[in-house]
């Protein structure tokens, strides 16, 4: 089979060209190019400079504000914190409530079109250079190759009999990556609580039992899939991997064997023209961290990290050919048809529309969060209750959140019922507690004849004291006896 | 084992179904983990937990878990959460919960069981009564007074009206000019004469002169105001004519009125009727 149809087979997309009454035979034929990792055999990659390795440092970096961040402070309190407890999340100034929680499904979204987005245009780039499985695991093998050397030293070393020398670098090599685990758990906690105090909580033995629980499954987690795992999780336990594996196109770039340059390929022998570009000498697997062929085309295990492109370049300037023999392209490209413009592509446009609608939506959002919210609950049991003078009292539970910093003085007020009396502990004067949501009862009374019907719409007003600007209404009900 | 590139060269288990053949590739590591883990799991839980069902009881558990003790722990955590605020509640008085947002609010809520268990089933779990068998709590008309005071008195040493039956002492148009009486009374309608009549028959004993009740209310037997809307045992004229032959809590007189709260004092705690005295006063009808 041509390489360059066996390059196309290979992907999803096209698999589903197959012809019809293909038989079964044929199908198992090209399974001959599996490679089924299972994770039987560590891989251990060969780490080499490259513009697309510096790229994976500095993007990797980024990871540097998840330990840096929970250390940031700010108006008195930690920057960024999830208060669960006090059901609050502090980013610097703003301050979010569960009733605003309806923005995170917004993040959400955004979130979700950024990933599809990204990964219609050119891949796996969250998987390649972002994610933290694929980060820490780098940072976890660059630790390993310190200090065990090279790929073939850390076979050897892996092969060699337990003696001291074994024992004292896989003690540090582990103690090393544990250090980095229980980094990894600290900070992740250090979110949910003062990170300065969770410390010295830890430090002390003091801290409370659910910190415990998540620094030791952070620790396990971390050690366990960075260490060990490794490609693994990728390959067997991460959903992403196959949303974005399906979410690539003809028109996505991925890094990509330019076939119909290098095949056949094999050892140069000099004005053997015959021959293609790629001298076969199987770098671009080596360094691969999740052990792909590139050469066999797109398959599920590349995480489009660029580190094939980076090694088959250094050894294209090595043998005097161009570089790019791999090389971040599309599929379209591949076959020598023209790249449509992202702006003519309804994917991307479609995936940039919901994008910029989320956005708008949490900006919106952001600005207009209440400062008070308010809910009222009509008593149930009695529904109305006659009083001495004939009168008809409805009683109602207030319960309003105050989510701004200071006290809040607020005037209560009801319409729908002319003459409808209000009965509160304070008059008309209803003062909230920063941050607290203390119930307190208030009672409408209404004479019978003002009562057209049962049911009667009413609507309470909150009116700021000294704030005027915060307005609040809620509908509810007046209830009389029925007229029948 | 088969080589992990050639999945399909692996051995054959000899069973075969169609054409399709049974390999023995080996799951996947990251499965095997999971099934290791899982096993383990499962032996650590058998050791620590009661797990292995035996005639009578099952195996214990080297911790000694068991459910009762988790639920009393809980249980327990919450009385040590509880225990300062009903400290405070006992060394406050009604008023004082009253005033103070935050313990009124943990005394109606924390009453709302107890009032649950112990008042509900006569008075509705919102203080609604039932229409003249048991008084309402909701509504502002006090046979005893409407003050968390005498509300926390009512509860703990119980009350028990006391009204005469009249069938005997009154001849049949005199009960029947009282229940006209009563009747305009609570509509605002009653005459000069009337007032006089009802002055005169000893009604104003008890239910006072201008027959707004009060005064006797101090001996405990609750005389009621009759110029209000609320009607203790129901506002037709049967019903006014039985509770004026038959009165109140009469021994031995067949269809009078029972009208008995128990006493809760050595029943409840003086926390408890605190409590509950000031959810009865936040119904709507407190004073």
């Amino acid at each position: 089979m041509p390489p360059l149809l066996r390059l196309v087979q290979q992907q999803g997309v096209i698999m589903s060209e197959r012809k019809e009454g293909q038989s079964i035979e044929e199908i198992y034929a090209d399974a001959v190019h599996w490679h089924v990792n299972t994770g039987g055999e560590t891989i251990h990659a060969k780490r080499m400079g490259g513009r697309f390795r510096s790229l994976k440092w500095w993007t990797g970096s980024l990871w540097l504000l998840f330990f840096l961040s929970p250390y940031a402070r700010w108006e008195g309190h930690q920057a960024i914190l999830f208060d669960i407890p006090h059901r609050q999340f502090h980013f610097f100034s703003l301050t979010i409530w569960p009733q605003d929680i309806w923005m995170l499904s917004l993040v959400l979204i955004l979130l979700a079109m950024t990933l599809f987005g990204v990964t219609a245009v050119a891949g796996r780039v969250w998987c390649g250079y972002f994610c933290f499985q694929t980060v820490w695991t780098d940072w976890f093998t660059w630790l390993e190759d310190k200090i065990e050397g090279n790929p073939i030293q850390r076979r050897k070393l892996d092969a060699a009999p337990w003696d001291a020398r074994k024992i004292r670098l896989k003690l540090f090599k582990h103690s090393l990556w544990l250090l980095i685990a229980i980094l990894t758990g600290v900070t992740f906690a250090g979110y949910f609580t003062d990170i300065y105090r969770l410390w010295v909580d830890y430090l002390t033995l003091q801290a409370p039992l659910v910190a415990w629980v998540v620094l030791a499954a952070f620790i396990f987690g971390t050690y366990v899939f960075a260490g060990f795992m490794r490609e693994q999780v990728c390959f067997w336990l991460c959903p992403y991997a196959r949303i974005q594996g399906v979410m690539v196109d003809k028109d996505t770039i991925l890094p990509t064997y330019d076939a119909k340059r290098g095949e056949p390929r094999g050892k140069s022998r000099g004005g053997d023209e015959a021959r293609g570009d790629c001298v076969d000498c199987k770098l671009c697997v080596a360094v691969c961290p999740t052990g792909v062929d590139i050469r066999e085309g797109m398959q599920e295990g590349c995480i489009t990290c660029g580190m094939c492109i980076d090694a088959c370049d250094s050894v294209m300037e090595k043998v005097g050919r161009p570089k790019g023999l791999i090389r971040y392209m599309s599929e379209k490209e591949m076959l020598g048809e023209r790249l449509p413009p992202l702006y003519r592509r309804p994917r991307v446009i479609v995936y940039s529309a919901i994008f910029l609608l989320s956005v708008s939506g949490i900006l919106y959002g952001l600005t207009h969060i209440p400062p008070v919210e308010l809910s009222v609950v009509h008593e149930r049991q009695p529904l109305f209750m006659q009083m001495s003078d004939g009168s008809i009292q409805n009683k109602y539970t207030f319960k309003a959140v105050n989510k701004t910093p200071e006290d809040l003085r607020l005037r209560l007020s009801v319409s729908g019922v002319p003459g409808l009396q209000l009965l509160a502990a304070d008059g008309d004067t209803v003062t909230l507690k920063s941050g607290k949501t203390i119930p307190f009862h208030v009672f409408l009374r209404a004479r019978r004849t003002q009562l057209k019907q049962a049911n009667t719409p009413v609507r309470f007003r909150l009116q700021g004291i000294d704030k005027p600007e915060i307005s609040l209404e809620y509908e509810s009900v007046f209830i009389g006896p029925s007229k029948a | 084992m088969a080589k992990q590139d050639k999945p399909q060269h692996a051995p054959d288990t000899g069973h075969e179904w169609d054409g399709i053949r049974e390999l023995t590739n080996p799951p996947p590591r990251w499965w095997m983990i999971a099934f290791h883990a899982s096993w383990i799991w499962c032996v650590v839980y058998f050791i620590l937990y009661p797990a292995i069902p035996l005639v009578h009881e099952s195996t214990k558990g080297i911790l000694g878990w068991t459910m009762i003790k988790e639920y009393k722990q809980a249980v327990a955590e919450n009385e040590a959460i509880k225990a300062p605020y009903l400290k405070k509640v006992a060394d406050m008085d009604g008023q004082a919960l009253l005033a103070d947002e935050g313990m009124k609010n943990f005394a109606e809520s924390s009453a709302k069981a107890l009032f649950g268990d112990n008042c509900a089933g006569c008075h509705g779990a919102g203080g609604q009564g039932a229409p003249g068998l048991f008084p309402v709590l909701a509504d502002d008309d006090w046979l005893y007074g409407g003050d968390i005071d005498t509300i926390i008195e009512s509860i703990t040493d119980g009350r028990q009206g006391d009204m005469p039956a009249h069938a005997d002492m009154l001849t049949d148009e005199q009960i029947d000019e009282m229940a006209d009486f009563v009747i305009a009374a609570s509509e605002g309608k009653a005459t000069r004469e009337q007032f006089a009549r009802f002055d005169e028959y000893g009604c104003s004993g008890c239910h006072g002169e201008n027959a707004q009740g009060g005064a006797i209310n101090e001996l405990g037997t609750g005389g009621a105001n009759l110029t209000d809307s609320i009607w203790r045992f129901g506002s037709s004229r049967e019903e006014i004519l039985r509770t004026i032959r038959y009165g109140v809590n009469q021994e031995d007189v067949p269809n009078t009125r029972v009208a008995i709260m128990p006493a809760f004092g050595e029943k409840l705690s003086p926390e408890a009727i605190k409590m509950l005295a000031v959810k009865v006063h936040e119904f709507g009808g407190g004073k």
